[in-house]
């Protein structure tokens, strides 16, 4: 055994039976470092089932590290996560992910419909090619987000906007229960912002659960219903109507504190 | 005696264009994910990496011999592959600068243990040189089976492992979350590439063996829509200039192989780069000219619209030596062409005073059309 597994020997014994099985999410004692700097700081979280959660803090808070760290993509120095009561593991094919845009070189030679199909990759396991079958379900996906003249389109050929919906089809064939987004609507234009959030609220309506990672304090109260405020530690996290204080901001982003309230202020009318 | 010279020829010719065709198939495959993954570099790195390799199999097996040298090929290119991870990641080292450095260290102390073997005055070292730019002429029969081996598990490998070597070549983060080993997928990408460069040190040598892992995939990537595509004719580009190379340096004596092939690939690059729909720099250029073009005919339209609106006469006939004034040159051919779509008409009446020309309705709308669609801001 590699020391790489050590820290999910606890969650191995606990594995057994499930852990808080009512939360979409759970996150306990959370820390996560870059060499000796701690990225995330001792952290707890609770996501209920069924809502439209953004994170939101400042640049370097950890948001998308948070994220990365749920899907097993960068290893904890310490803590558990559970995605409806157990280890992410056991779960992903309950889970679906939209990384940031920018994370891949839209220059790859392929097309929407194609890029679509890599959402059913985990379903179809190893060795298996996906068929007329899945080439139907990545269409369809395509047609949700108002893609599906557009797939046989070389994605280099596509606005921002337009791959940011490739993406978002692509987690949609997943048909997932807990949805991880990375910043969707950073260097979209207005129309696919608003199509953007009208399909993750139909997703929220179709009981999912929605985790977002979101830049823009104006648009959170009116987009979402639940928040995670960060900054290396967790600030606060509940309802947005809650959590959406200027105390709360103030301690999240310190600094830039004159243009938070203006922020608030335009948020909360 | 030229009969015998003749058979000898045809016996080599054929021991070399198979060879050479092998060897641009498997570099070109896996050089498709080495561009894709943007390793390009990494390439060059292991083939210069693999001259201290080769001295060290010479000198561990006394002579000339194709699998020790390969196996010490393997091990000094994984090591400065090794290096330049590590420095990557743990230095301040940008990744240019880690394989700058560790290609320049290895292949100098290459350089320094090649000059070493060369003054040992030992038979058996004949022809060691002919590992930095290649020398055709030493293929033998079983290096083209070792080279058909290794052409044959590249096929495999990206044929098995297909979808998963797409995903986590486009988009990472994405296949981890899948529950991919992209470590282990990459290591095994890696180790492929590192062994198609060695089975080429032979023909084309370490100095611009590369050149073949990347020429045909930068040339392919021109042409094509899919990844499929791309490696299939990065396979064909790869065994093209292999065997053309190949030959042509055989056929005349004292043209080193791995330049000629090299060569050879880069003509494929140039021709890709310039001529290829959609991405090539020709494309590019006719559609600049295009637009240029319209955007000319726009703007003439637009001002004989603006005349004839000042002179309150839709069909108010403008002075060509005035628009050639304040177009420079191009009026005439630009209003010409506006004539061929029916949107001007020469003034024939007038011609002693100089060449007129006016709107036609057609052109009266356009013009109009095109003012709206620009959202006419200062009339």
């Amino acid at each position: 055994m590699s020391l790489e597994d050590a820290p999910s020997d606890r969650t191995r014994t606990l594995s057994g039976q499930a852990h808080e099985p009512d939360l979409a999410l759970h996150v306990e004692d959370l820390t996560v470092s870059y060499d000796s700097k701690p990225v995330l700081w001792d952290i707890d979280l609770d996501i209920p089932p069924g809502v439209l959660a953004a994170i939101v803090g400042p640049n370097g808070a950890g948001k998308s590290t948070l994220i990365k760290t749920v899907l097993g993509l960068i290893k904890p120095a310490a803590g558990h996560i559970y995605v409806h009561g157990k280890p992410y593991k056991e779960q992903r094919a309950r889970v679906g992910y939209v990384p940031q845009r920018s994370s891949v070189d839209w220059d790859f030679p392929t097309t929407a419909v194609d890029v679509v199909t890599m959402g059913l990759y985990g379903r179809l396991g190893w060795l298996r090619r996906p068929g007329r079958k899945e080439h139907t379900l990545a269409m369809n996906a395509l047609k949700q987000v108002g893609m599906e003249t557009f797939a046989n389109r070389q994605i280099s050929q596509l606005s921002g906007g337009q791959q940011q919906r490739v993406f978002l089809a692509r987690a949609l064939v997943q048909d997932a229960d807990v949805y991880f987004m990375d910043e969707p609507m950073v260097g979209v234009d207005a129309t696919t912002e608003r199509a953007i959030i009208n399909l993750l609220k139909a997703l929220r309506t179709r009981g999912k659960t929605v985790i977002v990672v979101h830049h823009d304090l104006q648009t959170v109260s009116s987009y979402f219903d639940y928040m995670i405020l960060l900054n290396v530690r967790l600030i606060a996290q509940g309802k947005v109507s809650d959590v959406y204080t200027p105390e709360n901001l103030r301690t999240a982003y310190g600094g830039q504190f004159a243009l938070l309230e203006k922020a608030h202020d335009a948020g909360v009318n | 005696m030229s009969d015998i010279l003749m058979i000898f020829t045809d016996f080599t010719l054929r021991n070399v264009a198979l060879g050479a065709a092998l060897l641009g198939i498997s570099s070109g495959i896996l050089g498709c994910y080495a561009l894709l993954r943007q390793q390009s570099l990494l390439g060059d790195a292991l083939s210069h990496a693999a001259l201290p390799g080769v001295c060290l199999g010479f000198l561990v097996a006394g002579s000339r011999e194709f699998l020790p040298i390969l196996l010490g090929a393997l091990i000094t290119g994984s090591v400065a592959a090794f290096i330049i991870q590590y420095l990557t990641r743990r230095s301040r080292l940008k990744t240019d600068a880690a394989i700058g450095s560790t290609l320049s260290v290895f292949f100098a102390l290459g350089i320094v243990l090649l000059t070493y073997i060369g003054n040992q005055n030992n038979a058996g070292q004949a022809g060691l040189e002919s590992f930095l730019f290649g020398q055709a002429a030493s293929i033998v029969p079983s290096d083209v089976m070792v080279m058909l081996v290794v052409t044959l598990l590249s096929i495999a490998f990206i044929a098995a492992l297909w979808k998963e070597l797409k995903v986590t070549t486009f988009d990472p983060e994405f296949a981890g979350s899948l529950g991919y080993p992209i470590l282990t997928l990459e290591l095994l990408m890696t180790s492929m590439i590192a062994l198609a460069i060695v089975i080429g040190l032979q023909m084309v040598g370490v100095v611009l063996m590369a050149a073949m892992v990347i020429a045909p995939a930068a040339a392919a990537r021109q042409w094509v829509l899919k990844l499929e595509g791309m490696v299939v004719l990065a396979a064909v580009f790869g065994a093209l200039s292999g065997v053309v190379g190949a030959v042509l340096s055989s056929s005349y004596r004292g043209l080193a192989t791995g330049p000629m092939i090299v060569i050879c690939a880069s003509v494929i690059v140039i021709l890709s780069l310039l001529f290829a729909p959609n991405r090539g720099l020709l494309w590019a250029w006719v559609e600049q000219r295009k637009n240029h073009r319209l955007l000319q005919g726009q703007q003439v339209l637009v001002d004989l619209y603006k005349l004839s609106v000042r002179h309150d006469d839709p069909a108010y006939p403008s002075e060509l030596g005035m628009m050639n004034l304040y177009y420079g040159l191009n009026a005439k051919r630009t209003l010409t062409r506006l004539e061929q779509q029916g949107f001007v008409e020469p003034v024939s009446h007038m011609r002693e005073e100089g060449q007129h020309w006016r709107l036609t309705d057609t052109g009266l709308n356009e013009a109009q059309a095109v003012l709206s669609s620009l959202g006419n801001h200062n009339e």
